[in-house]
């Protein structure tokens, strides 16, 4: 499979803080590639830098096109889309204004009412048809998570970057989270997921990377890296390993 | 529908000053300018929340582009539309410069625009005149049909900034403005180019303010910078647009409207004290309906 995304040395500096060194990831078309790792790691700093969100050193290639120092806007535009772990919604909107600006700031000039046509399709898709008038305001953690989804398919990406998707959420809200984003990749829409429940990246992950203190500890297969001394050491702990028979 | 009954009571108010004798047809010509520069502020700061207080360098630049123009024998309604475009074209300047300061900071900046202008004007004395100011000639028609005239161009410009409000409220733009307002960092997420919407809408703000500016300068005849550059001028549009409702096409102008009117009892009744009893009366109100007066409807 080809590569969707490919990064390569990416670092990023805060202040006196090395938040990412030298991470080089790769993604193939198609995939859900799991991104793990402590809180701190760098998971969400990896999504930022990549989207543009951040500065960072390093080249991001995405499609074989260098997008590195692209504004967040251009790297939307091309196909990228993103989530956010502390959601960000338009809170006085609508939900399905929410998921209209997701397909009108896309870049393929729709008009407003193509837009929220759109967004009427998306909304059906993940089942949240029923609140598409109420104001985002009024949803649940769930169903904001989930408008973050609907917001990034709007634009119709060929990537996505999730990130926590899963947080803050009960057992039966993950079932339903876990069964969108099997249907997302279906369509062929190359997932980045930064997850901390290991039985998501298990379940879900075609290939897993995992960071710590902005490095890059492990690549590959969820079964290896579960199974990884490193990652063990760095971040599952022994307990889990010794549940989980590695 | 109330908000339309809102914009038809103050179109009433204008046209019918408009018939009137010299006192209506000025205040119909200073409801005009009120509601021009309101709603031409809510296109920045109401729809994309961008608290701008650069209203009055665009009046200025607008008072002066206008008067040059018209010393150069640029007739008078060409001059006033040539403000409009020197005006937007000062904001497309500074607009790149300051917009990508977000909330306390980019207020700051937009004031210091202001002062930076005002002092310009009042150095550049070899082409404004400086602190002396500068005399306008206008054509020699009588006392009426003068402020007449003066008055078709003010209600002219409200119209056509009510107009450019509307169209942007309903247009991709202002869904653009909408998301800025709510969520800048999130709308660049989604693909938009926060700073070129953002500057769009504040060169529309200061080229519908600029012609209010040039117009004033013709009808008062005789502009100086502390006149034209005055921070009531940048005040005034926001309370008017807080009081009527931010960020709706109507609210403006009906703040517009209610400013006018406690202006005008203020300044009958409170001759000495005017301000600060204007001033209170803007913070009661400001406090009773933080949404502004179409906000509290839509709430009752």
């Amino acid at each position: 499979m080809s590569a969707v995304l490919e990064v390569r040395g990416l670092s990023v500096r805060f202040a006196g803080l090395q938040a990412l060194s030298e991470v080089s990831v790769v993604a193939a078309a198609g995939e859900v590639l799991g991104l793990i790792g402590p809180n701190g790691a760098g998971n969400t700093t990896f999504i930022n830098a990549v989207s543009g969100a951040v500065k960072s050193r390093g080249r991001v290639e995405f499609e074989g096109r260098d997008i590195s120092g692209l504004p967040p806007y251009r790297v939307a535009r091309l196909g990228l889309a993103r989530t956010y772990q502390i959601v960000q919604p338009f809170p006085a909107m609508t939900v399905l204004d929410n998921v209209a600006a997701g397909a009108l700031f896309c870049g393929e000039g729709l008009s407003l009412a193509q837009a929220r046509a759109r967004a009427e399709g998306v909304l059906e898709r993940v089942g949240m048809a029923a609140v598409a008038r109420v104001p985002a305001a009024s949803l649940t953690l769930a169903q904001r998570k989930r408008l973050e989804v609907a917001k990034g398919l709007a634009a119709r990406p060929r990537m996505l970057l999730l990130d926590e998707v899963n947080a803050g959420l009960n057992s039966t809200e993950i079932e339903g989270a876990l069964a969108l984003i099997r249907s997302i990749a279906a369509e062929g829409i190359t997932v980045l997921l930064v997850e901390h429940l290991m039985k998501v990246v298990s379940g879900l992950c075609d290939r897993v990377v995992v960071l710590h203190h902005g490095r890059l500890i492990a690549d590959g297969t969820p079964g290896d890296v579960l199974a990884d001394a490193a990652v063990v050491e760095a971040y599952l702990g022994r307990r889990y390993a010794e549940r989980a028979g590695v | 529908m109330k908000a339309l009954a809102a914009v038809i009571a103050v179109v009433v108010m204008i046209a019918a000053g408009g018939l009137g004798a010299a006192y209506p047809l000025k205040l119909a010509t200073l409801l005009a300018m009120y509601a021009t520069m309101a709603s031409s502020w809510n296109v920045i700061g109401g729809m994309a929340g961008y608290p701008s207080f650069a209203t009055a360098a665009f009046f200025g630049v607008g008072a002066y582009a206008g008067a040059l123009a018209q010393a150069a024998g640029v007739p008078m309604p060409l001059a006033w539309a040539w403000a409009g475009i020197v005006a937007g074209v000062v904001a497309l300047a500074v607009g790149w410069l300051v917009l990508p300061l977000r909330g306390h900071y980019f207020a700051i900046a937009s004031l210091a625009v202001m002062i930076v202008l005002r002092q310009i004007a009042t150095n550049w004395t070899g082409l404004t005149g400086g602190g002396m100011g500068l005399s306008l000639t206008v054509p020699t028609w009588d006392t009426l049909t003068q402020a007449r005239v003066f008055y078709v161009g003010q209600a002219a410009v409200a119209a056509l900034a009510v107009l450019v409000a509307a169209l942007v409220s309903r247009s991709r733009l202002g869904f653009a403005l909408r998301c800025i307002r709510q969520n800048e960092t999130a709308a660049g997420m989604l693909g938009l180019n926060a700073r070129r919407a953002k500057t769009i809408a504040f060169v529309l703000s200061a080229a519908l303010v600029g012609p209010a500016g040039a117009i004033y300068a013709s009808a008062t005849s005789y502009i100086e910078p502390g006149d034209v550059f005055d921070s009531l001028l940048t005040v005034e549009p926001i309370i008017m647009t807080m009081l009527g409702g931010p960020g709706t096409v109507a609210g403006p102008l009906l703040g517009a409207a209610i400013f006018l009117t406690l202006e005008q009892t203020v300044w009958a009744n409170f001759l000495s004290v005017h301000a600060a009893v204007l001033g209170v009366l803007v913070i009661v109100l400001a406090l009773a309906l933080p949404n502004g007066v179409l906000g509290w409807r839509r709430a009752a």
